[in-house]
């Protein structure tokens, strides 16, 4: 993969996005509930036809792509998840081979392997044949990723990967993906509502208003009183995170907002 | 998976047995076996059995167990199917319209076609209650499709609407027909299942439907099982959604078609075999499909076997029995596996 392009021009809730990742590049898309994030990820994992114009993956269309083809190189880790059926952990990480695995023949040793290997990343392997159901809201969030593993993506799209978790395990699934960014060189683009967690995990920020690209860059660039005034509309202060070399956003109740 | 399937090889053949000997007249099973024998290629026994046996075991009892196990077969695999697409563990063979459908067809030739018409064994009912079904199902998806796309619950709505519409339909075609009296003995026999074959013909149309049908789902088993990821979820993991759900929902409907098109509409088997088996042998459709199928013949031989002799020379309707057995069991079931459900 040399590089993936996305633009697209969609009538909808985003308009006119002309958006560029490099292979090996940590992205997040932030910005406000209905900006358009989410989206932006499903446009991208082609699971969202563009109104307009064309998502690109490595220079081809995905239009041009079969499911099963995306499936082999992209890889989407939504945001929460229950399964209807008591599947096991192991056969729901099995689900991530399904691009790969022909429909009589069933898994491959290699299949298996390659489960095997994305939950020891993962660190779910102890709950191999536990039912998928049954673990915490933190722990499904982790086979999800090793299911996404499983693909081998090229590509790992998140969206809200750490909604709904504790702080302990927002840290671990970042940790996770931003060690298969440097280690493995997927391309990581994750929709983050966190701001402080996007600055910390992420190295280029996207921020989107209303379905446009207001600001795009690193996050000391993006992440300024400024912009997330006129963003959010939030009044926030900025400081420098104490040890990584980000900014950090300070919420200001509205009582310490200067008047006028 | 195979000690499963083996067992429960060995459960249908033993049904399939006890089945044919017993009822008006028994047969010994020893002479089952050997008469079954004396019928292979290079095979020839002493016939040491009384011949009107053979001829109740060949003319009648034989095709109606098999009919029966066709039927259970492709039931309990519409409802492996429909369970698995839907995500909805209350799915059944029926649930998008298939059930009023076939009942409409039925009754509008029981009201409108005063003849007695066959084509390969089926009478024109079953025929009309075959393509009742398939018609509603089609209509279903037609009317579930926004913008490109079915969504489950689309389809599960539009599947209860036309479901009441036909079988309003259905009703007032016969309050209006002036036969209501008349007519209401077929229709009931409809409704509540009676297994009716009257020729190998039949047996070997339906035989190569079903089996065909069946073979055809599994080559969807795998995909099903992504589909417990959501629609989205499964694109995800490259199911092509769209048009994976069209090929189950066509094969279920097909199946379920060919079901009642035999048995009128047998209920509960579709829903409890695919439950029961999935509860035993977890949630895989690839384990889920074949030993369903397997379970479902066993017990629908079962139930018409009881239909046939427990008020004997009476015959119940076997859907009434398939109800009454499958409803406790299906709540011991759900108590005992409670945990396995999470519920």
């Amino acid at each position: 993969m040399k590089e993936v392009a996305f633009s697209y021009l969609n009538g909808f809730s985003l308009r006119h996005i002309d958006l560029k990742v490099k292979k090996g590049e940590r992205v997040a898309l932030i910005g406000p509930n209905g900006s358009g994030k989410t989206t932006l990820i499903k446009l991208a994992a082609g699971v969202l036809p563009p109104g307009h114009g064309e998502v690109l993956l490595d220079g081809a269309g995905l239009k041009t792509l079969s499911r099963r083809e995306i499936a082999q190189r992209i890889a989407v880790v939504p945001q929460y998840f229950n399964m209807p059926f008591a599947f096991s952990v192991e056969e729901v990480v099995m689900l991530g081979r399904t691009p790969f695995i022909r429909a009589l023949s069933g898994e491959t040793e290699e299949d298996h392997s390659v489960v095997r290997y994305a939950m020891e990343l993962v660190g779910i392997e102890q709950f191999t044949n536990r039912t998928f159901n049954e673990l915490s809201g933190g722990e499904r969030q982790k086979a999800i990723l090793a299911m996404a593993l499983a693909q081998k993506p090229k590509l790992l799209l998140l969206d809200e990967p750490t909604a709904h978790l504790d702080v302990n395990h927002q840290v671990e699934i970042l940790e996770l993906v931003k060690g298969l960014n440097r280690e493995q060189g997927v391309t990581v683009v994750g929709a983050m509502h966190d701001l402080n967690l996007a600055a910390l995990y992420f190295d280029r920020l996207v921020l989107l208003k209303e379905g446009i690209i207001f600001a795009d860059g690193s996050p000391s660039a993006v992440l300024t009183e400024g912009t997330i005034h006129d963003v959010f509309g939030a009044l926030v202060q900025i400081e420098q995170h104490p040890s990584a070399k980000v900014p950090h956003i300070i919420i200001l109740p509205k009582e310490n907002w200067p008047r006028g | 998976m195979f000690p499963a399937l083996i067992i429960l090889a060995a459960l249908l053949v033993g049904s399939v047995l006890l089945a044919c000997a017993i009822g008006g007249v028994s047969i010994p099973p020893s002479d089952i076996a050997r008469m079954s024998l004396d019928r292979l290629p290079f095979v020839h026994l002493e016939p040491d059995w009384q011949s009107t046996h053979e001829t109740i075991f060949f003319q009648i009892r034989l095709p109606r167990v098999i009919g029966a196990a066709l039927i259970g077969a492709a039931l309990a695999t519409a409802g492996v199917l429909f369970q698995g697409l839907l995500r909805n563990p209350l799915a059944d063979p029926y649930i998008i319209g298939t059930s009023s459908g076939a009942l409409f067809g039925a009754t509008l030739v029981m009201v409108f076609i005063p003849a007695t018409l066959a084509v390969w064994g089926f009478g024109i009912i079953s025929i009309a209650a075959f393509f009742g079904a398939l018609g509603s199902v089609f209509l279903v998806y037609n009317l579930a499709r926004i913008g490109g796309k079915t969504p489950v619950i689309s389809l599960i709505l539009a599947g209860f609407a036309v479901g009441s519409f036909f079988t309003a339909m259905t009703w007032f075609m016969l309050s209006v027909s002036g036969e209501f009296q008349h007519k209401l003995g077929a229709v009931f026999d409809f409704l509540a299942g009676a297994i009716r074959v009257s020729s190998w013909l039949q047996i070997a149309v339906a035989a190569c439907l079903i089996l065909s049908g069946i073979i055809l789902a599994r080559f969807f088993t795998f995909r099903l099982n992504a589909f417990s990821l959501g629609e989205e979820g499964a694109a995800y993991v490259g199911i092509n959604v769209e048009r994976v759900k069209v090929a189950i929902l066509s094969l279920g409907a097909f199946l379920t078609a060919c079901a009642v098109c035999l048995g009128g509409l047998i209920g509960f088997v579709g829903l409890v075999i695919p439950h029961a088996m999935r509860l035993i042998l977890g949630p895989d459709h690839r384990i889920l499909l074949p030993t369903a199928a397997l379970t479902g013949a066993s017990f629908i031989i079962l139930a018409d076997l009881g239909a046939r002799v427990i008020f004997a020379p009476t015959e119940l309707r076997i859907g009434i029995l398939t109800a009454l057995i499958g409803a406790p069991f299906f709540i011991y079931l759900l108590r005992r596996y409670r945990k396995e459900y999470a519920f």
